[in-house]
């Protein structure tokens, strides 16, 4: 009964000193671990950048060696930040509307009648990254068929089984949306490349390498996310049968299942800022120019504000968590990534009677100081489908 | 039956009616512009801001603390700053108006 655990390994550094420390690459990282810290600097633009010269940094491991696009609106600072922001929204909202979520809801149904026969499944590559990637498909308004080259590409565009950063695979993706965004000038349609090649900015259209910045978060940003979000759910309810009969029972909490699973998951360890000049973090020295991490991980399991921070609660009515981060930067992905979660539980609870966990290989994290478990590398299970 | 007024930064003007849930829902059941309620309503997202007028602050109450700090780092918070995810709908806040504060 402890597979679909995620343990808190932060906890005794949060209450003792409120910082952790990480050496990324030469490049140390001083990392806040509680809530109200992470969400005052997470706020506090000015002192803690995204939009420095050194592309790729505030990624932890840095992606500085492997990438020189920047990546749009994420590495901008306000208020030119919020100027990107504003051309992206509406796009990234479009979850919120009723053939979407049809459409989304028949592409997971379809998923889970697909594997829910099987006498073993491996949740990572046989469901988890499909359903990323067929959703993808969704969110940039693309025919379905785009999803094969993807879940080709494995499970995250960045990192393989060898490295945590991998050269080669980043130029696959960065040459694959090259490829689309000139095929969106030559055809445009209602893609979003095209939307972003016709969208004015500052009185001018948005250059190639700014589509591409947007294009990369949006492939980058969900995938890995998504994939353990969508495994450790489905780890969860194996080792909850009670839970998934409850959502059924009562579906009207699944939104809160979703904000809860988040937390209790927070799929993205941390993220990086850059100190813009000396200052102090949780009382510790952080100098111009060092980085910062806003860890929502351990913000998550903050207990002097989360009661019980290390359970499940189905139905957490005050959830103040940060796993789509907070204040500008919050995740523009998050209403996507929401609806999957809420879909995927919401067609799990009507179709499957119990899930059982056959084996499985921990996805951990090494972080120095903490080494953290964000899912799994592989989780086989086989499905009991209602009578 | 309560009936709730909604003012938008647009300066539309909005009146609907509910009796249960809370005042986020009812807004985003009722297209307000600029109450989203990202998060579902469990305080986590701050995108239901609104500011209370000055006579209702007593019927409606103070935010707690969690909702507290969640204000206190979103934009244009003032005295009369609640998120309406935490404030449920009752007959005594018929005839409360909000404006919409993002």
């Amino acid at each position: 009964m402890d597979k679909s655990q995620l343990n808190d390994p932060f906890e005794q550094a949060r209450l003792e000193k409120g910082i952790g420390h990480m050496n990324d690459q030469g490049d140390p990282v001083q990392m806040l671990l509680r809530l109200k810290d992470v969400r005052k600097a997470a706020h506090q633009w000015k002192s803690f950048q995204s939009g420095g010269d050194e592309i790729g940094r505030i990624v932890i491991p840095s992606e500085e060696k492997i990438r020189d696009i920047r990546q749009i609106p994420f590495e901008v600072d306000p208020p030119e930040h919020g100027e990107y922001r504003a051309l992206v929204d509406a796009w990234f909202k479009r979850p919120l509307e009723t053939e979407y979520q049809e459409k989304l809801h028949r592409q997971i149904e379809s998923l889970i009648d697909g594997i829910a026969q099987m006498d073993s499944v491996e949740v990572v590559s046989q469901l988890a990254l499909p359903l990323q990637s067929r959703a993808l498909t969704l969110l940039l308004n693309i025919p379905y068929e785009e999803s094969e080259t993807w879940i080709g590409w494995g499970t995250h565009v960045f990192r393989s089984e060898e490295t945590s950063l991998d050269g080669d695979k980043a130029a696959i993706l960065y040459d694959y949306i090259d490829a689309q965004i000139d095929k969106a000038i030559a055809n445009p349609g209602d893609d979003f490349y095209s939307v972003l090649l016709d969208a004015d900015f500052q009185g001018r259209k948005l250059t190639k390498e700014e589509v591409k910045g947007v294009m990369i978060l949006t492939f980058a940003g969900g995938r890995d996310t998504v994939i353990n979000a969508v495994t450790n759910t489905i780890a969860y309810f194996a080792e909850h049968p009670e839970s998934l009969k409850r959502l059924k029972k009562e579906p009207e909490i699944i939104g809160k299942a979703v904000e809860e699973l988040a937390r209790y998951f927070s799929p993205l360890t941390h993220m990086g800022r850059v100190v813009a000049e000396d200052t102090q973090v949780c009382e510790h020295a952080a100098k111009a120019n060092s980085r910062i991490s806003l860890c929502w991980a351990s913000a998550n399991r903050d207990a002097s504000v989360f009661e019980r921070p290390n359970e499940v609660v189905l139905d957490r009515k005050m959830n103040p968590h940060v796993a789509f981060g907070f204040s500008h930067h919050k995740c523009l992905g998050a209403t996507h990534a929401r609806q999957i979660l809420k879909t995927l539980i919401t067609v799990l609870s009507q179709k499957i009677e119990t899930i059982a966990i056959l084996d499985s290989k921990e996805n951990i994290e090494d972080l120095d100081q903490f080494k953290r478990k964000v899912g799994f590398d592989s989780l086989h299970v086989q499905f009991k489908p209602m009578a | 039956m309560a009936k709730i007024t909604f003012i938008t930064q647009e300066n539309e003007t909005i009146t609907v009616e509910g009796n249960s849930g809370s005042l986020m829902e009812l807004a985003v059941n009722n297209n307000v512009r600029g109450i989203d309620g990202d998060c579902g309503g469990v305080c986590s997202c701050a995108t239901c801001h609104v500011h209370l007028s000055p006579e209702h602050m007593e019927t409606v109450g103070s935010p707690s603390e969690i909702e507290n700090d969640m204000l206190e780092l979103d934009d244009n918070v003032s005295e009369y700053s609640r998120l309406s995810c935490q404030i449920q709908l009752s007959e005594a806040l018929d005839g409360l108006v909000l404006k919409v504060a993002n």
